[in-house]
């Protein structure tokens, strides 16, 4: 009698916990995911897929709509644009045939004749043409940017309204079509190799929700299958015949927590590619990986930066010495080293060593960027003469980020060299951060950084420095920088704009409107069942080419 | 019986309402705006902020949100995050998970717990006995993570007896390994208890009674020691299945289980006000409901605990 109460009680528990569980599963049996083992019926076995650290994107997979890492390599291994970029960043044909122009301005694209999106419909001018102007005509497009800022396009703004058309794009026949910009753009066949200019079948204009679930592409892989907060399948696409062509059965996008989750993966082998080593195993990832660890210089410039109303730093004669003063004060190499264990390079300009014309020793006044105390106490002294100094130098950071650290150390740097007070100032997370930073409330220096969208020096230099820029966050102005900007984007060669651009860095070096700290670097590994793999030069794992 | 568990379930609603306007305000009350999140260091232009606090209904005050909130959620419908995926999926796709790995922890704890802790309490001050307790001492001082890092790497990557992370679908036996962690720190709690329990209740004069009587130590222990000493451990067990149906978010991130607490974390992370809201909501139902089971279980164990109308 006892007994069969006792288990009776247990009997109760067991039986709501069935119960809840069985109300859950029949919940979700209305979701139309296919399970691991019916997930399509071209996909290879799991086996020969190869995995990839992954994330679950935060937007719906749409070019125009993605502008983060997760949803930005599955796009760019199902899509392929005009142009792409091979490892070093170089710009290359992909759907294109051709992109001439005679003056930057008007611009005549070819594309290659009787490509295929993935459903079998074909790649036409009208594919891309209607693709950029549904890009470019809704405001609540994470990427519209691109349409406005990032490439002048005639026709491009922000007051668009759904489903108008704006740019001055024009189909000429099935394969040609022609852009207007409002001024010259040497590097715009540069920027064309960016996910957002790639061309959408019509089947996304019937119902791009429905598409964003299972998108149709023109890339070299097509996507297979994905099951919701635990991976992503992408296999070879029959219809692409480009340049970037798949050497593997099919790439397999698993979902991750914490990237240590996905390290201990890659050790035990049930991995194949982690695109970035977690922050605990940076100091062992070379000696667990051996040969199979990656670590090479990325296009993400970090910096801290001071609005133009901060007081004392002003873009005026004080501001400016007190700007030099904090630069020379930051003992970069020794940070680098000591807080990064080197998986940072210490800044020597305002790009990126992985971009081309990447060439500081040349430019005048880059010695800025060197730790010098001497030379920090003189410009800092010279500046008191002006105006004395009075309360503390405060940076701002996202406390969210891992920032503490770095903070803490340039901040005791600079109050070591200089003698004044100087503290990091947290933020609890990088959207409160940005509020204040955008409202141009923030009464600090705060950090600020940039990936590198396209590997063009432009990239950076015109979306932060230039007059009136979108994420000029100094609201900095020198009428000298913007004209030398001006006239390299519109030189005719390479060597003619290199030049320009150095001597609008120069500017730069002399203002800072930002105070460079370092450049990121790509860290990455892979397990011993694949072979050929290689991170390009947006630090993004070249998924075509891995053989498994 | 049924009177109290009609009032118990009616005391629920006001729970609701309260914990649904607690987590709202206070996810509301989070410095910065989750737009600008969204753009990066990039800034985006007026009319894009514009567009989107308009999309997400960031432009209207904390009342009409609230009640837009409210709204949906009492015709069942959770909301969506902004990355466009309905909560209602991600919940049926994670709790089951979760709900698994708590069940396998609890199983784990109990059984193990129970055992461990009557040999214990019956051999009280044995070799034993001893060693157990120093077990359990260490279990409780090893803060959770430590556990699971050290356990991950040395059964997952070590030894390679199982996989370091759960795998797609997770499968029952992917699940063991992060069972083991969570339920670790609750068996020490769960040896101690039965320990405790089972020493008191020998030194019962029923006990002594029923050795007295010649019954065989086979039948005392069971039924008369072991039974009488069940009520505080099974009421300490089902609070733990409470906390862990909940979503162990520090082991889920360990190990990938592809659980509740992975996703809240990610969801805190990311400022998702609907997904937050609504995760932390469910969860507080389904807690105060396994403390409703919890309470009605006293009944079933202790026939001196009757619940009846006043």
């Amino acid at each position: 009698m006892n007994i069969k109460r006792l288990a009776l009680g247990g009997a109760a528990v067991l039986a709501a916990a069935t119960l809840t569980l069985s109300g859950c599963a029949a919940g979700g049996s209305s979701e139309p995911t296919s399970s691991p083992t019916d997930g399509g019926t071209t996909a290879p076995a799991t086996g020969s897929l190869v995995t990839v650290s992954w994330s679950e994107p935060e937007n719906p997979l749409i070019p125009a709509n993605t502008n983060e890492v997760n949803g930005g390599i599955v796009l760019n291994s199902i899509f392929s644009g005009l142009m792409y970029y091979d490892a070093d960043g170089t710009p290359l044909l992909d759907a294109a045939e051709s992109i001439e122009s005679d003056d930057f301005q008007h611009w005549t694209i070819k594309i290659k004749p009787g490509q295929k999106f993935s459903d079998g419909s074909p790649v036409t001018a009208e594919s891309f043409v209607k693709a950029w102007q549904w890009g470019a005509s809704n405001p609540e497009l994470l990427n519209q940017w691109w349409f406005v800022e990032a490439v002048p396009f005639k026709g491009g703004t922000y007051d668009a309204v759904p489903g108008e058309d704006t740019l001055a794009l024009e189909v000429v026949d099935e394969t040609t079509f022609t852009v207007e910009l409002t001024q010259p753009m040497a590097d715009f066949p540069v920027a064309l190799g960016y996910t957002v200019f790639v061309p959408l079948p019509e089947a996304f204009f019937e119902d791009p929700d429905a598409f964003a679930e299972a998108p149709i592409g023109n890339g070299p892989y097509k996507f297979d299958s994905r099951q919701p907060g635990e991976s992503l399948t992408i296999v070879p696409n029959e219809y692409y015949d480009g340049p970037r062509k798949a050497q593997n059965d099919g790439i397999k996008f698993v979902a991750y927590a914490t990237l240590d989750a996905a390290y201990a993966d890659l050790l035990a082998d049930n991995l194949d590619i982690i695109e970035s080593i977690p922050t605990a195993s940076l100091a062992n990832f070379k000696d667990d990986l051996g040969e199979r660890a990656i670590e090479q210089p990325s296009a993400v410039f970090q910096s801290f930066t001071m609005n133009a109303n901060l007081p004392h730093f002003g873009f005026d004669e004080e501001g400016i010495l007190r700007r030099q003063a904090i630069s020379h004060a930051i003992n970069r190499a020794e940070i680098t080293e000591v807080i990064f264990a080197g998986t940072r390079v210490p800044a020597e300009d305002f790009t990126s060593p992985v971009i081309a014309g990447f060439d500081p020793e040349s430019i005048e006044g880059s010695d800025v960027l060197k730790f010098d105390p001497e030379r920090a106490k003189e410009l800092w002294a010279q500046a008191d003469a002006i105006n004395p100094w009075s309360g503390t130098f405060q940076l701002a950071y996202n406390a969210d980020g891992g920032h503490q650290e770095w903070v803490d150390a340039t901040v005791n740097s600079i109050k070591n060299v200089l003698g004044i007070d100087a503290v990091g100032f947290p933020y609890p997370d990088f959207a409160g951060l940005r509020t204040e930073v955008n409202e141009r409330t923030i009464q600090s220096a705060f950090r600020t950084g940039w990936q590198f969208d396209f590997p063009s020096q432009a990239n950076i230099l015109g979306a932060l420095y230039v007059t009136g820029a979108g994420s000029n966050d100094a609201d900095y102005s020198n009428p000298e920088f913007d004209k030398l900007y001006q006239e390299g984007l519109t030189s005719s060669t390479f060597e003619e704009q290199t030049e320009k651009f150095n001597a609008a860095q120069a500017v730069l070096f002399n203002d800072l409107p930002a105070i460079p700290l370092w450049y990121g670097v790509t860290t990455g590994g892979h397990s011993t069942l694949v072979d050929n793999v290689a991170f390009g030069w947006d630090s993004w794992p070249i998924l075509h080419a891995v053989t498994k | 019986m049924a009177w109290y568990i009609v009032r118990r379930v009616l005391q629920g609603i006001p729970v609701f309402f309260g914990s649904t306007f607690i987590i709202y305000s206070m996810v509301f009350a989070m410095p910065g705006n989750p737009i600008l999140r969204m753009f990066g260091d990039r800034t985006p232009s007026e009319a894009q902020l514009a567009a989107l606090e308009a999309k997400y209904h960031l432009d209207q005050d904390f009342f009409t949100r609230y009640f837009l909130y409210l709204g949906d959620i009492l015709q069942g419908d959770l909301g969506t995050t902004y990355a466009g995926q309905s909560v209602n999926e991600i919940l049926a796709r994670t709790f089951p998970t979760t709900l698994r790995l708590a069940i396998l922890a609890v199983l784990i704890q109990l059984i193990a717990g129970v055992i461990v802790g009557l040999i214990s309490g019956l051999r009280k001050g044995g070799i034993f006995d001893s060693t157990a307790l120093i077990v359990s001492l260490v279990l409780i001082s090893i803060p959770v993570f430590v556990l699971a890092f050290v356990s991950q790497w040395f059964f997952g990557i070590e030894l390679g007896w199982v996989r370091p992370t759960v795998g797609p679908g997770a499968p029952w036996e992917d699940l063991l390994l992060p069972a083991f962690v969570l339920a670790a720190l609750n068996f020490a709690y769960v040896v101690r208890l039965t320990r405790g329990s089972v020493i008191e209740t020998s030194q019962e004069d029923f006990v002594r009674m029923a050795y007295g009587k010649g019954l065989p130590k086979r039948r005392v222990i069971p039924v008369h020691i072991l039974r009488n000493s069940m009520i505080p451990v099974t009421t300490s067990i089902a609070q733990d299945f409470g906390i862990l149906i909940v979503g162990a978010t520090v082991t889920e991130g360990v190990f990938n289980v592809p659980g509740v607490g992975n996703e809240l974390f990610r969801a805190i992370n990311r400022h998702d006000t609907p997904e937050i809201v609504s995760i932390v909501t469910i969860l507080v139902i389904v807690y105060v409901f396994v403390n409703l089971l919890v309470d009605l279980l006293y009944g079933v164990l202790d026939p001196r605990i009757r619940y009846v109308k006043k």
